[in-house]
Parts: C-alpha cells; structure tokens; sequence
C-alpha cells in the first residue's frame, strides 16, 4: 500500500504509538494515507480502536518480520 | 466519532510512581483518541502535581511535620511494591529507559501538550498545608468534589488511581 506519510514507532511502547499517531495525523490532508510502523504487537488492536474513536480510516495491517505496518486514511 | 466531545475523567488519590504512570498513560491515550480528559489530583495524588518542596509556609507543627516525610514531586514518588529503598525504582526507571518508556516527568508535559486538564483537591491542599505556589505550572486550577462531580457525571470514562 502506498503512503503519504510514514511514522516510525519501532521501539516504542503504549502510550507512544497511540500520542504520536494523534499528533503525525493533523499534518495530513483529508484522504491522505499515514503509515504507522510499530514493533509492539498492541498496535494490532489499538490502531483499528483508535481509528474507531476518531473516525479515521484503518485501511489495514500488514506484518513484516515482526514489525506491524499499519495504513491509516484522515477522514474527511 | 465525535471527536471532542467525549469527556473522561480520572481521579488521581494515590501518590505511588506505578499508579501515576497507569494514571498518565490513560490520559494521554484518551485525550489522543479526541476525548476531552480531567485528572483531578487528591491526597496522596497531589504529590505528583507539586514542586519538590523547599519552603515550609503558612504550616503548623503537624504539617510541617507531615511535608517532611511526605515531600512531593513527581521524580521522588516510589513504587507501590517493590521500591526496597529505592532500589526497585531505579531498576523500573532503568528498564523504562531502556524500551524507550517515557517517564513520569515526560508524561507531565506531554499530557498539559494533548490538553488534558490538572486540578488540585482545595481540601486536600488545606489539610497537608499546600499553597497555589506549591504546585508545578501545568495544574490548571484548584477546585473542590462539586467540581470533579460535575465533570465526572458527564463523562464516558471515569477511574479512581
């Protein structure tokens, strides 16, 4: 899947991913792709929960030699 | 959905390092996911809102002996378990460390960052003998129950730390 933006978030632990996806968001335009790389299998869940709480988009998740790539798109 | 319009709400009476990192990290989560987030610092709670105290004030005997043993600010919190002087603690912020945990004095600023909102318990503050001038810049205002009441009954999300 093609990105817009990328975040890297290996390494990091809740709440980072979660805190750092809020922020990275708001410099998108609407309809634009973030993909959120982590390392922490929480993400797994937390992304798609985030995105259900925030209206925005999770295109989906693919997982690469333990390492999550998830596909967010901004609403609007 | 509704993004800002969700209210949680976190009471924060324990003043262990442990519980205010769980405290922390719930506030910046929600307030990540839009919700508009109240911590409401009491007791024991309070000393992770204040300076490191250095003067005694407007104390009596008792207070002044209670700020002794009681002295706040976030970096002396200990662990609820575990602390064994001290020791556990600087094992627990050394692994924090190490997976790149943020800690309890980063969560401060980067939850004041995410708009989550800090009150101080009046009550509370009369009783340890705690001034307004105690208190870290980020505490947004001093207010008593009514107030916390207030905001908790019109929230989705409300705990007790």
């Amino acid at each position: 899947m093609k990105a817009d933006r990328i975040l890297d978030c290996v390494g990091l632990y809740c709440p980072m991913p979660i805190v750092k996806t809020s922020k990275e968001i708001k410099e998108l335009a609407d309809g634009e792709i973030l993909e959120v790389i982590a390392d922490d299998k929480g993400i797994k869940s937390d992304m798609p929960a985030w995105c259900s709480k925030t209206g925005h988009e999770c295109l989906g998740i693919e997982e690469e030699d333990g390492e999550f790539h998830v596909f967010v798109k901004k609403k609007g | 959905m509704n993004e800002g319009s969700d209210k949680a709400t976190i009471v924060v009476f324990s003043g262990e390092l442990d519980r205010a990192l769980a405290a922390f990290n719930i506030a910046t989560t929600a307030a990540s996911m839009g919700m508009e987030v109240t911590m409401f610092f009491t007791f024991w709670g309070l000393n992770v809102i204040t300076k490191e105290r250095v003067e005694a004030g407007e104390k009596n005997a008792l207070q002044k002996m209670m700020g002794l043993m009681n002295r706040g600010g976030a970096r002396r919190l200990k662990l609820s378990r575990l602390n064994m002087l001290g020791g556990g603690k600087a094992a627990m912020k050394m692994l924090m460390r190490e997976y790149r945990m943020p800690s309890l004095e980063e969560m401060i600023p980067m939850a004041k960052e995410l708009g989550v909102r800090f009150l101080a318990c009046t009550t509370s503050m009369a009783l340890m003998g705690l001034g307004e001038s105690d208190f870290i810049s980020e505490v947004d205002d001093f207010v008593g129950a009514a107030t916390y009441v207030e905001k908790a009954a019109g929230s989705k999300i409300n705990l007790f730390i």
